[in-house]
């Protein structure tokens, strides 16, 4: 229990302090320090070179247009949808619905909807012959579009149901449906109910999500990498480029890159909050003037609208990459595969089971550390009664959230090879860990802070030990949401790119880093049976915690 | 069964920043009896069960010491003072069945298996659920659930029961066969009692003495 008080610190220094070592390990080469490799004193030469880059100007374009626009369309969307369905009941079943596309990682569901747009992909085909006329793959731009949409139209495809899900969570939080109630009887419909009552109490709880989101879309790779334009690529994936490249020189310009990407996210948040509170402004003003009708209602159901679009084309995704890793022929322009095989598996099967073991070796590891500490920390709180200061110092897990990841795992990297701990299971466990934490966090802490202490109070007044009260009664009753928390973490872990690149030194492959080499323009059919894999693992976790406890507690009602 | 002697409460403060909340308290309950403590919201009475409980929260400063007999229970884990408590709700595990909930009450040194199971199967006879054992807590009525809740709090054998306005959430028929079942029993155990409430009548089935606390001003 006295270990228990160390929890946070331990937690804390667990990630922070090597981010903010890799931070620093990537400053000092953008401005011309690193001995290792000739960098002996600070200079600006790699800015000179980036901004001499000829694609530069291009990729810094490309970087804000996509990720300020997936952002700002995964917001409107999610708002939207929530204002449209927050007073029905069917809004209590969309987190179930969700959860499928959640634990989906961002590189499958590109790889699937890549399958969707390429000019030879299901949506041409869906068209032809009959109404485009093409009986052969037309030649035009999808997949790498100079414009970036394909990237935004996926980003969106994970964001939206990521967000939805952090206000329904948020929802719970507030009197929404007594405030509806209230303005209805007012005269004011459902959607403006939402937007002027429970909109204003609910985006404080969903602002550091909604960073969280502009952050990733401004920096994301591995769905670039997919989906992205290759020349110029989007900052991050040209970092990356750099930074990967035999040349050793390129590591100073891929640093700036990388730290101008840092400034980019630090601008943009900087920018949204200030946009947050214009709009905040022009809201009140809005809801002072007691229009019972407008506007809202239709851009409301355009929202929905454009959800429902997003939900079929995630599931033609998926579907896309199930019927690609049992195809045998799929001619163009047929809609369905004309033959089915297991051969596409059976052919992968050696190729798979390396990387398969070391994603859930890496995937367990990760998520029982992260559950661990996070347990710890909870507990903690919870023998100490901590309130406000204690609980902001735990905000800083979501750091590695808010924050680019080629801006900190350059230096991380830096400092793993300086100690000779890189392209290990150490190194990756760690690298994952720093985002498999946050989340497993934001997943335990509501249900755990939410217990009912009584019950921990009736089992020690029954004479039972703290050690049994926690096993045998807190464990149990919370069993639930902590084998979702498992689940949503193992997903996390499951889909992370970039950590297992730069941590293994290209070395150690999962099926994320090879799935997301071999989209670059391996047989469909090979690349469907790599992404199907991997989309499966984190769909078998969350059936496993979701199963499980239906299983234990059968005869439990009291639990359901 | 624990060691069973009076209760006492020698010159019991709390305090909530500073300012003084309930105290100092002196009281004592004798083996068998059940004192009554009544006063309105806020004058301290379910932080002072808390206090001898052990499981008062830190953001409260306490002095004072607490007595069942001879052992001074002052500043031992909540474990080990063996303080039956029983709540508003009756806080039945739900993970475990009926039985599991009597069963995880039971004394660890209670043993063959089958003479925990002969235990916990008498216990039920004695709130009139034989054959629950194997029951979902959640399929019960309100009033089996609260003299499953007593009953478990009983087979800890504890050495003084606090009762926390358990009676408050039943309807009236209910409240009163589930008060004269708890008196009646913590009679037959022959612990010291104590009862928080604001119930007059609460306090009148108890058919003890009544302490009146007032807010600190």
């Amino acid at each position: 229990m006295r270990l228990l008080r160390f929890a946070p610190t331990l937690t804390i220094a667990a990630f922070a302090g090597p981010i903010v070592a890799g931070l620093i390990g990537t400053l000092l080469p953008a401005f011309g320090f690193l001995p290792a490799i000739g960098g002996h004193a600070f200079q600006l030469g790699s800015w000179h070179a980036l901004w001499a880059f000829p694609g530069f100007a291009t990729s810094l374009q490309l970087t804000l247009f996509t990720g300020w626009l997936a952002t700002a369309l995964a917001v409107l969307i999610t708002l939207g949808l929530m204002a449209l369905l927050h007073h029905r009941p069917a809004v209590r079943r969309l987190g179930t619905l969700l959860a499928p596309l959640l634990a989906m990682p961002h590189s499958a569901l590109a790889i699937g909807f890549a399958f969707l747009i390429t000019p030879s992909g299901w949506l041409a085909r869906g068209v032809s012959p009959e109404l485009s006329g093409w009986t052969l793959p037309p030649d035009i731009s999808t997949v790498g579009h100079p414009s970036g949409w394909p990237l935004v139209v996926c980003l969106l495809l994970k964001e939206v149901p990521y967000l939805l899900l952090m206000t329904l969570g948020a929802l719970n939080q507030v009197p929404a449906r007594a405030h509806t109630s209230v303005a209805r009887s007012l005269g004011y419909g459902p959607v403006q109910a939402f937007l002027k009552l429970v909109l204003p109490q609910v985006y404080p709880q969903i602002r550091l999500p909604v960073l969280a989101v502009l952050a990733f879309s401004l920096s994301v790779v591995d769905v670039a990498l997919i989906l992205g334009p290759g020349n110029p690529p989007t900052l991050a994936v040209l970092a990356l480029r750099w930074f990967s490249d035999p040349d050793v020189r390129l590591y100073f310009q891929a640093a700036a890159a990388a730290t101008l990407l840092l400034g980019v996210v630090a601008a943009s948040m900087a920018l949204w909050l200030l946009l947050e509170r214009a709009v905040a402004r022009w809201g009140r003003a809005w809801v002072a003037r007691g229009q019972r009708h407008g506007v809202a209602a239709g851009v409301a159901a355009l929202g929905g609208g454009v959800a429902a679009a997003l939900s079929a084309l995630a599931v033609g995704a998926t579907l896309g990459i199930t019927l690609w890793s049992v195809a045998q022929t799929w001619r163009f322009p047929n809609a369905w595969p004309s033959a089915f095989t297991t051969m596409n598996w059976a052919r992968q099967l050696g190729d798979l089971q390396r990387p398969a073991f070391t994603t859930v070796v890496v995937g367990v590891a990760s998520t029982l550390i992260a559950l661990v500490l996070t347990i710890a920390c909870l507990e903690n709180e919870t023998a100490r009664q901590q309130r406000g200061a204690a609980r902001r110092g735990l905000a800083l897990l979501y750091l590695p959230l808010l924050i680019p990841q080629v801006a900190f795992l350059f230096g991380a990297q830096v400092l793993l090879i300086r100690f000779s701990l890189d392209a290990g299971y150490f190194a990756v466990v760690w690298a994952h860990l720093v985002f498999v934490l946050p989340y497993l966090f934001l997943s335990l802490a509501e249900p755990w802070r939410a217990f009912d202490a009584r019950y921990a109070r009736t089992g020690l007044s029954l004479g039972a030990s703290r050690w049994r009260v926690f096993w045998r009664i807190k464990l149990p009753i919370l069993l639930k949401p902590t084998l979702i928390a498992c689940a949503v973490a193992f997903a996390v872990s499951v889909g992370q790119y970039l950590p297992t690149l730069f941590a293994g030194s290209g070395r150690i492959a999962t099926l994320t880093t090879e799935a997301v080499t071999l989209s670059a323009g391996a047989d469909r059919r090979v690349i469907g049976t790599w992404a199907m894999l991997q989309a499966l693992f984190p769909l078998a976790a969350f059936l496993l915690a979701a199963w499980l406890p239906r299983l234990l507690f059968v005869h439990r009602r009291g639990l359901a | 069964m624990n060691e069973v002697g009076v209760l006492r409460l020698d010159a019991v403060s709390i305090r909530l920043h500073g300012r003084l909340l309930l105290g100092p308290l002196d009281a004592t309950v004798q083996v068998g009896e059940c004192l009554t403590l009544m006063g309105p919201s806020g004058c301290g009475k379910s932080t002072l069960l808390n206090f001898l409980a052990g499981t008062l929260d830190p953001v409260f400063d306490s002095s004072g010491r607490v007595w069942v007999g001879a052992a001074d229970l002052t500043g031992l884990a909540p474990e080990r003072r063996r303080i039956g408590i029983l709540f508003q709700d009756d806080l039945l595990f739900p993970h475990l069945s009926v039985g599991g909930n009597l069963a995880f009450a039971l004394p660890a040194d209670v043993r063959p298996a089958a003479q925990r199971r002969a235990r916990v199967e008498a216990a039920l006879g004695e709130a009139g659920l034989a054959g629950f054992a194997e029951r979902d807590p959640a399929t019960l009525s309100g009033g089996q659930r609260a003299r499953v809740a007593l009953m478990r709090t009983l087979l800890a054998a504890p050495s003084a029961l606090l009762l926390d306005e358990p009676f408050n959430k039943l309807d009236a028929q209910l409240r009163d066969e589930f008060r004269d079942f708890v008196f009646r029993h913590a009679r037959a155990v022959g612990v010291p009692t104590l009862m928080v409430t604001h119930d007059e009548a609460d306090a009148r089935a108890a058919g003890g003495r009544i302490l009146h606390l007032q807010p600190m001003r």
